[in-house]
């Protein structure tokens, strides 16, 4: 098991109270899996990949357990985690077109970027050209400066830096949301030759777009107002979802067959709670077709699949149970 | 309805303006009424551009705009305030299309005041009742609130239904959607689309995202660094792409119902930004040849679909 995340709670501290931004979050990695996270905007997907590699102030470590490789991540100490930042566990911001110092040549970023985690330049500077080639940009860019590249080369920059010193987990934050399709395309696929090549061992993808996602993560785990609502292989949500919220989430999405003059698509009605004062139970009730009177209570995210995790109640392994 | 006449628009950049841009090289079109046509490309295509032009927030350097044979580049003054009576525009970020310091609903006393003096406050408060309405929204929830205290969709909804007071005939939609959730996208788009079909309204909707456009419009103009590329019907475009820049565009899309070809086709060189006597796609493009030096001239290839490609147009004689 590459991540292993326990109970994870974060909550933001505002001026009228905690924010319960990420509420008892459970979920594995394994090695060489790409994990896509998707969900509505506020729903925690950013969140849960901050805090897994700097979890600072407003946001608040609230309990529980992250394990990379065995050992266990000091993820509330900010301090302590530089010894993982970038050697163990490293990200590709949002927003990662401004992510480099528009004052200083690329080249000379990056040998401080190193010099700070006590890394010399020279020795990583081989490795540093196979991978720019391998991403199909100009060993020039070194004496560059970002205003120069195109918003797909500084993604994929960004991309080659972050990955540098292979980390065992890469996370990737929207990455592609600011691209072209065609680039987009590209810095995706280099992504998963990335994995392919082992120079990332797992990654965790955060995008809205679930097609994306479909493209290239081996599982996806939906989240839904601070929770994990469902995690499983990437067929199987887009093709079997469980939770009744994944499955109308995959039905609003528009494709390139779909014309709305033949089929027209539904969204879901209302919008999520307000996290500073979530309602008690299943966060999803209040617009879940399906909720009874059960979901009053937190359902528990349980494998109800090898590899298929849900928390809902109405789904099938309890439809059995008389409630 | 709507006619863009050979438009171009070129930018002066540079220190001191000694630069030309051509953000957009002679482009007509023409939409007609009730039809939505889809304007889609890539960033830097000049999409937003013609939306703006038709919007006279900007000036064309060359060329002529129509609405239903009046002439609309010269208008001013009382003119130009009709114009607006009938053709509206909605745009990419709700949140900053707001003054934060004032009630969100205060762009629709605006309209009151400037378009509609002598409505009475009553019969007005009713109409924008009915506007809210028919953009999906409940009034007594939204109504008196600060921008701030709205989602995006809802601020999103708000303006088109302010467009709806007016009347319009045609309305600009740029890049309206892109960023709401993918919940709230589709009830924006099924709004469109029944304004579009109950009250005839016309509109340009200017994506990048080419499944949204295949979900809401019947023609497409797809842009590639000013020029057009390719236009037609839609499921002309998407069943049968012509332009090797389309076919690069749809193969790129992320796709729910199949996954991408093996095959990387990467942008290895920065796009050139300079002026091009010959077509824009020259660069970039596997089937250049010698008479790609001159710019294509569109071709009708079957009924409704036109190619602005040498090469398609070398296959089809």
């Amino acid at each position: 098991m590459s991540l292993q995340v326990e109970n994870l709670t974060v909550y933001y501290q505002t001026l009228r109270g905690n924010v319960q931004a990420l509420e008892n979050t459970t979920f594995n990695i394994a090695d060489g899996e790409i994990m896509g996270l998707a969900g509505e905007s506020g729903c925690g997907k950013t969140t849960l990949g901050q805090s897994l590699i700097y979890l600072n102030p407003p946001m608040k470590y609230m309990g529980g357990r992250v394990t990379l490789n065995d050992h266990e991540l000091p993820i509330a100490d900010t301090k302590k985690m530089d010894d993982f930042r970038f050697k163990e566990i490293s990200v590709i911001p949002q927003y990662a077109m401004n992510a480099m110092n528009p004052t200083c040549k690329i080249g000379k970023m990056t040998a401080e970027l190193l010099e700070s985690k006590k890394v010399s330049f020279k020795e990583v500077k081989a490795e540093l050209d196979r991978r720019l080639d391998l991403v199909r940009m100009s060993r020039d860019v070194l004496n560059m400066y970002p205003i120069e590249l195109s918003g797909g080369m500084k993604q994929r920059m960004v991309m080659v830096l972050s990955t540098l010193l292979n980390p065992s987990l890469l996370i990737a934050d929207e990455m592609t949301s600011a691209l072209d399709v065609s680039s987009q395309k590209a810095v995706s696929e280099m992504l998963v030759e990335f994995r392919n090549r082992g120079f990332v061992k797992s990654l965790m993808v955060i995008t809205h777009d679930i097609s994306i996602l479909y493209q290239i993560a081996d599982t996806i785990m939906i989240m839904y107002a601070g929770q994990p609502a469902e995690k499983a292989s990437t067929d199987e949500i887009i093709h079997a979802p469980h939770h009744p919220y994944t499955k109308m989430l995959i039905s609003a999405l528009p494709r390139v067959g779909i014309i709305q003059s033949k089929k027209r698509l539904t969204s879901i009605p209302g919008t999520p709670p307000l996290l500073l004062d979530p309602p008690s139970g299943c966060r999803f009730r209040e617009r879940c077709p399906l909720a009874i009177d059960k979901c009053k209570e937190v359902p528990p995210f349980i494998e109800i699949d090898k590899g298929h995790h849900v928390a809902c109640w109405r789904q099938r392994n309890f439809t059995n149970l008389s409630l | 309805m709507l006619k863009l006449d050979h438009i171009t628009k070129i930018y002066r950049v540079g220190t001191f303006g000694g630069k030309e841009l051509h953000a957009v090289s002679d482009v007509s079109l023409e939409i007609k009424a009730g039809e939505v046509v889809s304007l889609i490309g890539e960033s830097g295509s000049g999409k937003s551009t013609i939306g703006k032009i038709i919007l006279r927030l900007i000036s064309q350097t060359k060329g002529e705009i129509f609405l239903d044979e009046t002439n609309v580049s010269g208008l001013n003054g009382p003119g130009l305030k009709e114009y607006y009576r009938k053709v509206q525009g909605v745009f990419q970020d709700p949140f900053s299309s707001y003054n934060p310091i004032f009630k969100a609903d205060r762009i629709f006393s605006i309209i009151h005041d400037e378009f509609y003096p002598d409505v009475e406050v009553q019969e007005w408060n009713d109409k924008v009742f009915n506007a809210m309405k028919a953009v999906g929204l409940n009034p007594e929830h939204v109504l008196n609130k600060f921008p701030h205290q709205l989602s995006g969709g809802q601020l999103q909804r708000f303006l088109i239904a302010r467009a709806l007071l007016l009347d319009i005939k045609f309305l600009v939609a740029d890049e309206i959607i892109s960023m709401l959730d993918a919940s709230t996208r589709i009830d924006i788009l099924n709004l469109l689309a029944d304004l579009k079909s109950r009250h005839g309204l016309s509109i340009l909707f200017i994506t990048h995202d080419l499944s949204l456009a295949n979900y809401i419009s019947e023609r497409a103009v797809i842009l590639y660094r000013g020029c057009i590329a390719e236009m037609g019907v839609i499921e002309k475009i998407f069943n049968n792409p012509r332009h090797p820049y389309t076919q690069m565009l749809i193969a790129s899309v992320p796709r729910l119902d199949q996954r991408w070809d093996q095959q990387v086709n990467v942008e290895s060189r920065s796009v050139p930004t300079g002026y091009t006597e010959g077509c824009v796609y020259y660069d970039r493009c596997p089937l250049a040849f010698e008479k790609c030096k001159t710019r294509p001239i569109p071709l009708e290839i079957e009924q409704n679909h036109f190619v602005a490609c040498w090469k398609v147009s070398e296959i089809h004689a």
